[in-house]
């Protein structure tokens, strides 16, 4: 399924005035690919990733997932879409601090009806998880969080997979095996990845890049 | 259903790694409920006593014919019957024994009507038995009657009262030493037509329904009203309990909020799932709380029996029973005050953006524009109180105005509490210092509730106690004033009155007699004294106020006493006229003060007394002797005269048992003061507990800066003490303007009369360390977390903090 986010539009409003962050942003994301979203800070990179994800509402703009438009549905659907096709990863982790890894790792797939014991045994290896899935988020260092919630997004067997800044608070060498495992991962499960980054280095180890810039996809 | 399963499991997750605070809640919640349950298991139990005394005659369902005179003559009874008219006599009245007050009842069993017979009779033999003596009573106090005290055959029926003997109409008579008389004639509901009216045949007698009487629930509904407020109180403080753990759960779990969200759960779906939660916890609560409220009630029954024995003659059993209606008033009241505590989060969650931020904010960090509103709410609610206060009336609005001024001061606190650390900060010197007064404002937002659940005990403490001090040195004054008689005999039939008198006459320096009529004033039953002119009364009796010649125009048959709470009730002063029975319009000419007597009373010369109602018993007298020969004239009644020693008392005893009464009466309050102030304690305990674990990232900055653990562990523990020492200060004026609330408004509503106010700073400052101290104790646990964390804990916070 094809993740396609048409004539985009999003304004905030600051203390000197509306600010229009996104004007009309074109983008596809194809099942299979993975995609590198940069820009400088404020872009509107974020911004876009939510849009794609039903976090945020975009003022004007479609977004749509294979045959389903995102854009017009309530929070409820919305809600539902999210939990039963995306994965999303956070550059924060949020991992649910009260449930020990295993149970982390099998939250998402849980929610969605999707549970695979199977999977989520064959993630939390191939993460490298393996003997920390009795430990809780706070006894885990910060690359291992992240890996844990790669493991959430993907134990739901989504159709795409957001990932905003998902190595911003990871040293480079953590940052590079977090990145491999997670492009092999999604690779393997044959969905589509949409990762915001700062990083041109990282950006390169995606299929494509793309750069946002004054509100539009730059050519 | 996965997905509330789901979620729910990973909300409920958060309690697993929280005992702590999941203990909080529910300990809180438990305690509300149990204090305010235990008040409604007492009120419902003294009212289902009331309700089954009253039942004993079908009183609360039948009309009666009552004479506003009292007492009447059987004629009147028989010529109604005479003329056709429905009607049975019933004559009451009260014997004492050793176990206590006795209501004796007597009726007459074939003109009863049908709601009136409690006691099978149906049965020839059962009727005979009766007639000719056989007296029914609660099966304990046949029990304890049957050891000795009582020489007629004793039957236990468990359809009786606990303190009620039933028996022959002829019988009560003999036992109560009120031949030829009846108290009232019961009405049945149907009667023949065309009967001549009852006004023609009895002009005397006043037809009363079962609404307008005086009857022993509605004396005592001003001691359950206040017991109430108490239980409502204590119900208060215990929910700012869980409203501060229910905050700061929320705010702790608005990462996990937000990482729903994100993944899928939508805000309905979260919002119900923790109307669930908050659901579940009531209902567990509430089920604690209602056993734990079982065993207060039970601790506290006798107490509140005895109170209401002395206060009113009610009797009320002292063991409790479970009601059905009780267990469904305390779980609701449990969800109730659960969804209370929890509406403003829940409200909160339903309107937080996906993507709020997810530090935990709010709870701990009000903002100005937040403080400004309670303020206005504070003022608005001070306003109310006053306006209540001037403009409302009766009980009800007394309690509206307590209870809009406490609310009104507890949340004017924290504004008050921020003014004053400003103030602090100024005379701060150096770093460390300055840090201490910023970070304490910055600690207020979060302590807030806590505090204000200190305030509001601590002033309820401060007002209670200030009441019953300054009723307490009142009383004992008052006593001193009304027991001035150095003994008090009751002689058993007029006969040895008469003998009595003669015998007493050459060895005590004056006889008093304390003869009495049971009467009607403005409406309602009380008594009517015959007071004898003698410097016993013209020096020491408590008046109020009075005409200047009052004692010679009581004297002389031209003037009347009333009572403080007949004054106030019917607003009669000196110069008024009362009408007392025999339609005699007495002059008003002092007031009397009258402590712990509900019923109103006048008070008149002995020998217009005794001219107008010749036929009252003249059997009790008090004595005037010197002191010293008290206990040798009473020895001397017993040996040489011949009367038994349980109709004659002296001074100290009389004063002993109404000072136990007294302090029996304010066991109740004294009670429901401590608990909550413990329950504050908690408040701030749990308060402490939590915002310690998020105070982390706060002062590990602090450590790394060179100050250590055990010092920043001292610090916490100042910060609590400086806390609880600020909000006793507060709690002072707040407390004084309750006990002023308390006796110049709530006491004279409930009871009739308006006591003086003393102030005891010594107490104030016991409370003022009391509060100190419970801060202390509050501030130790969570400070001994800090002093002891690992540095490898405080590095975890730079660790995490990016």
């Amino acid at each position: 399924m094809t993740l396609k986010l048409t004539g985009i539009r999003k304004t905030f409003r600051s203390s000197e005035g509306p600010v229009e962050v996104l004007r009309g942003v074109e983008l596809a994301v194809a099942a299979g690919e993975s995609v590198a979203l940069t820009g400088e800070s404020g872009s509107g990179k974020s911004t876009l990733l939510h849009i794609a994800g039903g976090l945020e509402l975009a003022e004007a703009g479609e977004v749509t997932l294979g045959n389903m438009t995102l854009t017009g549905m309530n929070d409820a659907t919305r809600a539902a879409a999210r939990r039963e096709h995306f994965g999303i990863v956070f550059q924060q982790f949020n991992l649910i601090p009260s449930l020990n890894v295993a149970d982390n790792v099998a939250f998402q797939s849980r929610l969605s009806g999707r549970y695979d014991p199977a999977l989520c045994q064959s993630l939390v290896e191939k993460l490298g998880l393996n003997g920390l899935e009795a430990r809780f988020p706070e006894q885990l260092s910060g690359g291992q969080q992240q890996r844990v919630a790669i493991g959430r997004a993907l134990a739901g067997k989504p159709q795409v997979v957001l990932a905003d800044e998902p190595t911003g608070n990871l040293d480079e060498d953590t940052s590079d095996i977090v990145l491999d495992l997670m492009r092999i991962l999604v690779e393997d499960a044959g969905a589509a990845l949409l990762m915001v980054t700062h990083s041109g280095r990282l950006a390169a180890k995606l299929d494509r890049t793309v750069h946002l810039s004054h509100g539009l996809i730059a050519a | 259903m996965s997905v509330f399963l789901t979620s729910l499991v990973a909300l409920l997750s958060f309690w697993r790694r929280h005992p702590g605070q999941f203990l909080t809640l529910l300990g809180g919640l438990t305690l509300a409920t149990a204090l305010w349950s235990g008040v409604q298991a007492i009120n419902a139990e003294a009212r289902a006593s009331y309700a089954e005394a009253a039942s004993a005659l079908g009183q609360d369902e039948l009309d009666r014919l009552i004479s506003p005179d009292g007492p009447f003559a059987e004629d009147i009874y028989i010529a109604l019957r005479r003329a056709g008219w429905a009607v049975s006599p019933v004559l009451e009245g009260t014997i004492t024994r050793d176990s206590g007050v006795i209501r004796v009842l007597g009726i007459d069993p074939i003109t009863a009507p049908p709601a009136a017979q409690t006691i099978d009779l149906s049965a020839t033999e059962d009727l005979r038995a009766f007639l000719s003596g056989r007296v029914y009573g609660a099966p304990e106090l046949v029990a304890t009657l049957s050891e000795g005290g009582f020489d007629a055959p004793l039957t236990a029926s468990a359809n009786l009262a606990s303190n009620t003997l039933l028996m022959d109409i002829g019988l009560a008579q003999q036992v109560l030493d009120q031949r030829g008389l009846i108290s009232h004639l019961l009405l049945w509901p149907s009667q023949h037509k065309g009967l001549p009216p009852i006004a023609e045949i009895a002009p005397m007698l006043d037809r009363v329904g079962p609404d307008t009487r005086s009857d022993v629930a509605s004396l005592t509904n001003s001691f359950h009203l206040n017991l109430t407020a108490f239980g409502l109180l204590s119900f208060a403080v215990g929910l700012f309990i869980v409203h501060s753990a229910i905050g700061l759960a929320f705010e702790q779990r608005r990462t996990l909020f937000r990482t729903l969200r994100a993944l899928g759960v939508s805000a309905r779906v979260l919002v119900g799932l923790l109307v669930a939660e908050t659901l579940l916890f009531a209902l567990l609560a509430g089920v604690l709380g209602m056993i734990a409220g079982f065993f207060i009630a039970a601790l506290l029954l006798p107490d509140v029996a005895a109170t209401l024995q002395g206060l009113y003659g009610a009797a009320v059993d002292d063991t409790l029973t479970l009601r059905p209606s009780w267990w469904i008033g305390g779980l609701a009241i449990a969800i109730l005050g659960a969804a209370a505590a929890a509406a403003q989060s829940l409200w909160r969650l339903w309107r937080l953006p996906i993507l709020a931020p997810a530090q935990p904010r709010a709870w701990a960090r009000a903002s100005e524009a937040a403080l400004r509103r309670q303020t206005a709410l504070a003022f608005a609610l001070i306003i109310a109180a006053v306006s209540v206060g001037f403009l409302g009336d009766g009980l009800l609005s007394g309690f509206a105005m307590l209870g809009f001024g406490l609310v009104g001061a507890a949340l004017l606190l924290p504004v008050v509490l921020s003014a004053l650390l400003r103030l602090g900060a100024r005379f701060a010197s150096g770093p460390v210092s300055e840090w201490f007064w910023a970070d304490t404002r910055q600690q207020l937002p979060g302590l807030s509730l806590a505090l204000m659940a200190l305030l509001l005990a601590l002033a309820a403490n401060i007002g209670v106690s200030t009441m019953v001090g300054s009723f307490r040195l009142t009383f004992t004054g008052w006593l001193d004033q009304r027991l001035a008689s150095e003994v008090y005999v009751t002689a058993r039939s007029e006969a040895e009155a008469e003998a009595l008198r003669e015998w007493l006459e050459p060895r005590v320096d004056a006889i008093l007699p304390i003869w009495n009529l049971e009467a009607r004033l403005a409406g309602q039953p009380g008594e009517v004294y015959g007071v004898a002119d003698h410097p016993t009364y013209r020096d020491n009796w408590p008046l109020l106020t009075a005409a200047p010649d009052v004692w010679d125009r009581v004297a002389a048959g031209t003037g009347v006493l009333i009572n403080e709470q007949l004054s106030r009730r019917e607003g009669l002063f000196p110069g008024d006229t009362i009408r007392l029975p025999r339609q005699w319009d007495a002059p008003i000419v002092g007031v009397y003060s009258d402590y712990g007597n509900p019923e109103p009373q006048a008070m008149v010369g002995l020998s217009a007394f005794q001219a107008r109602y010749p036929e009252t018993p003249r059997l009790r007298y008090a004595l005037r002797i010197d002191p010293r020969l008290a206990s040798g004239l009473m020895e001397e009644l017993q040996t040489d005269f011949g009367l038994p020693a349980d109709t004659m008392i002296d001074q100290a005893s009389i004063k002993s048992i109404s000072l136990q009464i007294f302090e029996r009466t304010f066991t109740v309050t004294g009670a429901l003061n401590v608990l909550t102030l413990s329950v504050a304690a908690i408040a701030i305990l749990t308060s402490l507990l939590t915002l310690a674990r998020m105070r982390l990232p706060q002062l590990a900055p602090l450590w790394a800066l060179g100050l250590t653990r055990k010092r920043l562990a001292w610090f916490e523990v100042l910060r609590a003490a400086l806390l609880g020492a600020l909000t006793a200060l507060a709690a002072l004026p707040v407390g004084l303007l309750l006990a002023w609330a308390l006796l110049a408004v709530i006491n004279v509503d409930a009871f009739g009369w308006r006591l003086p106010m003393h102030v005891f700073p010594a107490d104030w400052l016991v409370l003022g360390l009391l509060a100190i101290l419970a801060a202390l104790v509050a501030a130790a646990w969570p400070a001994r977390w800090l002093s002891t964390r690992a540095p490898s804990d405080l590095l975890r916070i730079f660790a995490n903090e990016r």
